[in-house]
């Protein structure tokens, strides 16, 4: 049977198949799909949200160990958090198959950077495979596993935005009967102290040849061979592109990218006459090719930045000219993303402008304080970095020159990496003020449970942590729980806690607005005579109120009736509609 | 071969516009492809989706003046993506306008008369109020459907296959407003 699905869809469907029976994952746009399909449609799969990446993959790596085939799904910046665990596992290798869906993306769709996870694939030396389209997705997931524990490691299925987020056809067939393997005491494979892990070594070095052997003849990897005049030599979602664009060429699609059969190349390359590799992001395959001597033509046509698309391909092979276009010759203003109407965060940066303060900001729907007209965030590096950077500024400038300095970080991130910089202040008799902005949920990537929230991913009740006793617990004696809404209280608050020469907490506490639970009635309106334009309310960048010609405005269908602008207006001009506010 | 791009801004449901029609293109008997977007750039900003269906899709985006069809939510984003659609491709554009953040902030200025400019350049341009019209099917949030009604008078494919689809697609509770919404946009 044939279903239309999205490509993170596909790869959990793939588990499915594969008789997985373990998944823990930190949500992480372009990956977060993958686990939440697993909860909503597989209840045979055992599926949770971990604090993050790294404590995700422990849980896989424990569920292999104890002889269930396992995954993981992250971003490519998650890798970075799991890399610890996954480095060893790959020494270790597996009982039951493992997989880490880590999914890439170029062109920064909603990501920090734009790293290439095939080179953490190479430094770990766990093997990574990359599908082209839902189908692959599921195919290349159902078969990893096999790969898994017929080579003994974990694998990487390398997804990017577009295969991820994309639908297409999936064949899809039955879960297979998969039998938890037994389990063995065997500390030479399983204990990583240094005698063991040196053998290990040794191991793991011999099993990169041989799965690049494998790769020769194997289902990841198609060689076809049509006009040699042009051969190309690509992955993932550059195939499609560039089948797109040459029809006619020559192909060495490589569905394993590492380690990548030279056999399998050299062979291609003595079809061919010339070698075009297009691959997005890093030289990977292109540098595998030249170690081999093999004359192949790459980066200095094809950037290493953002996306590639058929057009560009075309353009770069064969001279082949882009259509001719419509032009539009005025300049169009942009349209970034913005918090919702309704965001609790905005009252937070509001005040936070307002008191001209440094802010070390972290990951999270709330890094967009950093736009205008809020322009509030002034650091932001990675998930919970915030927190030491502002501890780092103190440490640089000194206490009483970086009073003005607070961290800013989302309750799921402050779970996720935040509590160890917290520590970390405390611990150096830091005085850092951290603002966590307890909104009840995992916004960005769209409304995940999180330790805080007291639900598991499945929505069952569970223990939620207390985020005023954990910060009481590590030595935070002024702990203020703060409605950001309130913006006199909340403007009280913050500066008492930065003025004081101990470190502190506020939770910001309001739920997101886009929760269902979430009801502020009928939405706000200007009453235009009272109206003074003095535009105050502009200054909260609410994307419902707008400014006509000098004559400012709320659109009914956009508001949510928060209040927050009638709480900033000074002249009583916002009420809401069907209201009086006399 | 049919390449639509659904441009509009996050929050007006284009990701639910482009899994109908890709639906719709399966029943129909297509190969086919779509590309959503999920994410910060949902957050309010401008957002893509694509459908491509064909005999065998490779490719799941759209590139410039290759679209056959620009499906545009907002009039300012019909603007931003007019250089996608081919030159005699199809606009279909709701009046709505959203004013983005540089024009909130006073920045920048909605540009003027964008529905005039469209139709200097495009000459295949279906104009539609979807806002009244999901208004007036009962909620806002239907906005979404009108502009798929509207479309689906547009394409080739049977109006039967669309209801079948919006009919395994919508919330049982809202499946009247929404059929009511379809109605309106493929009578407008």
């Amino acid at each position: 049977m044939k279903k239309l699905m999205l490509g993170n869809e596909a790869v959990a469907r793939g588990a499915f198949e594969a008789g997985v029976t373990v998944v823990s994952s930190y949500p992480g746009t372009p990956s977060t799909e993958v686990t939440e399909v697993i909860s909503k449609q597989y209840d045979e799969i055992y599926c949770e949200w971990a604090c993050n990446e790294k404590v995700a993959a422990e849980v896989a790596i424990g569920a292999s160990f104890a002889g269930a085939r396992s995954m993981t799904a992250m971003k490519h910046v998650g890798l970075n958090v799991a890399a610890d665990p996954l480095y060893t596992a790959s020494y270790t290798g597996v009982n039951g198959g493992m997989v880490a869906v880590v999914a890439d993306d170029p062109g920064l769709h909603s990501s920090q950077n734009e790293q290439d996870t095939r080179n953490h694939g190479k430094a770990s030396k766990i093997p990574v495979v990359e599908p082209s389209d839902s189908n692959e997705c599921k195919e290349f997931t159902r078969l990893a596993y096999e790969l898994s524990e017929q080579f003994d490691t974990p694998v990487i299925v390398r997804l990017t935005t577009r295969v991820a987020h994309s639908q297409s056809l999936v064949d899809v067939g039955q879960r297979c009967d998969y039998k938890l393997k037994d389990i063995t005491k065997d500390p030479a494979k399983y204990v990583m102290m240094p005698a063991m892990a040196k053998a290990r070594h040794a191991i793991v070095e011999k099993r990169c040849d041989d799965i690049a052997e494998y790769g020769y003849d194997c289902a990841f990897n198609k060689m076809e061979i049509n006009d040699t005049k042009i051969g190309v030599i690509t992955c993932g979602i550059s195939y499609q592109y560039a089948k797109e664009a040459l029809p006619d060429a020559s192909f060495l699609k490589l569905g394993i990218t590492y380690p990548i059969s030279a056999k399998l190349v050299k062979e291609f390359a003595s079809k061919v006459e010339k070698i075009y590799v297009i691959e997005e992001l890093d030289s990977f395959i292109e540098d595998f090719c030249r170690s081999l001597g093999i004359e192949v033509h790459g980066k200095e046509l094809f950037t290493k930045l953002g996306e590639y698309n058929p057009q560009m391909i075309k353009k770069a092979v064969l001279g082949v000219d882009a259509p001719e276009l419509i032009e539009v010759d005025e300049q169009i203003p942009v349209r970034p993303p913005v918090m919702c109407p309704g965001c609790p965060h905005r009252g937070m940066y509001y005040i936070l402008k307002k008191l001209k303060l440094t802010v070390c900001g972290d990951i999270g729907c709330y890094t967009l304080g950093a736009l205008a007209p809020l322009n509030s965030v002034d650091y932001c590096v990675c998930m919970g970095a915030g927190i030491g950077m502002a501890h780092g500024m103190e440490k640089a400038r000194g206490q009483e020159n970086t009073k003005n300095v607070v961290a800013v970080i989302g309750d799921s991130t402050f779970i996720h990496s935040g509590i160890t910089g917290l520590i970390d202040v405390v611990y150096n008799k830091g005085v850092s003020t951290v603002i966590i902005l307890d909104n009840s949920i995992t916004g960005m990537t769209g409304h995940q449970q999180n330790p805080t929230t007291g639900y598991t991913i499945k929505g069952e009740p569970t223990r939620n942590v207390d985020l005023v006793k954990l910060a009481n617990a590590v030595g935070i004696d002024r702990v203020v729980v703060a409605d950001p809404f309130d913006l006199a209280n909340f403007e009280k608050v913050v500066k008492e806690e930065i003025a004081a020469s101990e470190p502190s907490v506020i939770i910001s506490q309001r739920p997101c607005a886009l929760l269902k639970t979430v009801n502020y009635g009928a939405p706000c309106e200007i009453d235009q005579e009272k109206c003074k334009n003095c535009k105050m309310c502009m200054g909260l960048g609410c994307p419902a109120i707008s400014n006509n010609d000098g004559k400012i405005s709320i659109d009914a269908s956009q508001c949510n009736g928060c209040t927050l602008c009638m709480n900033v207006c000074k002249f009583g001009a916002i009420k809401k509609v069907g209201e009086d506010n006399e | 071969m049919s390449n639509v791009m659904i441009v509009g801004v996050g929050g007006q449901g284009t990701l639910l516009a482009s899994r109908i029609i890709g639906k719709v293109a399966i029943k129909a008997g297509y190969d086919v492809k779509v590309s959503e977007v999920h994410g910060m750039s949902q957050r309010g900003g401008s957002v893509v989706t694509y459908v491509k269906y064909a005999d065998k899709v490779h490719s799941p985006l759209v590139f410039e003046g290759e679209a056959d069809f620009l499906l545009a939510f907002e009039e300012l984003e019909a603007y931003r993506w007019l250089p996608y659609l081919k030159k005699d491709g199809k606009l279909i554009v709701n009046t709505q306008q959203m004013d983005p953040m540089p024009v909130i902030t006073g920045a920048m200025k909605y540009p003027e008369n964008i529905a005039r400019k469209i139709r200097d350049k495009v000459n295949d341009v279906t104009t539609v109020d979807a806002l009244s019209a999901a208004m007036e099917a009962g909620t806002v949030k239907a906005v979404n459907i009108v502009l798929i009604g509207c479309f689906a008078k547009n394409s080739d494919v049977d109006k039967q296959i669309w209801i079948d689809v919006i009919k395994e697609t919508v919330p049982q509770k809202f499946l009247d407003i929404n059929l009511k919404a379809f109605e309106m946009g493929y009578n407008s």
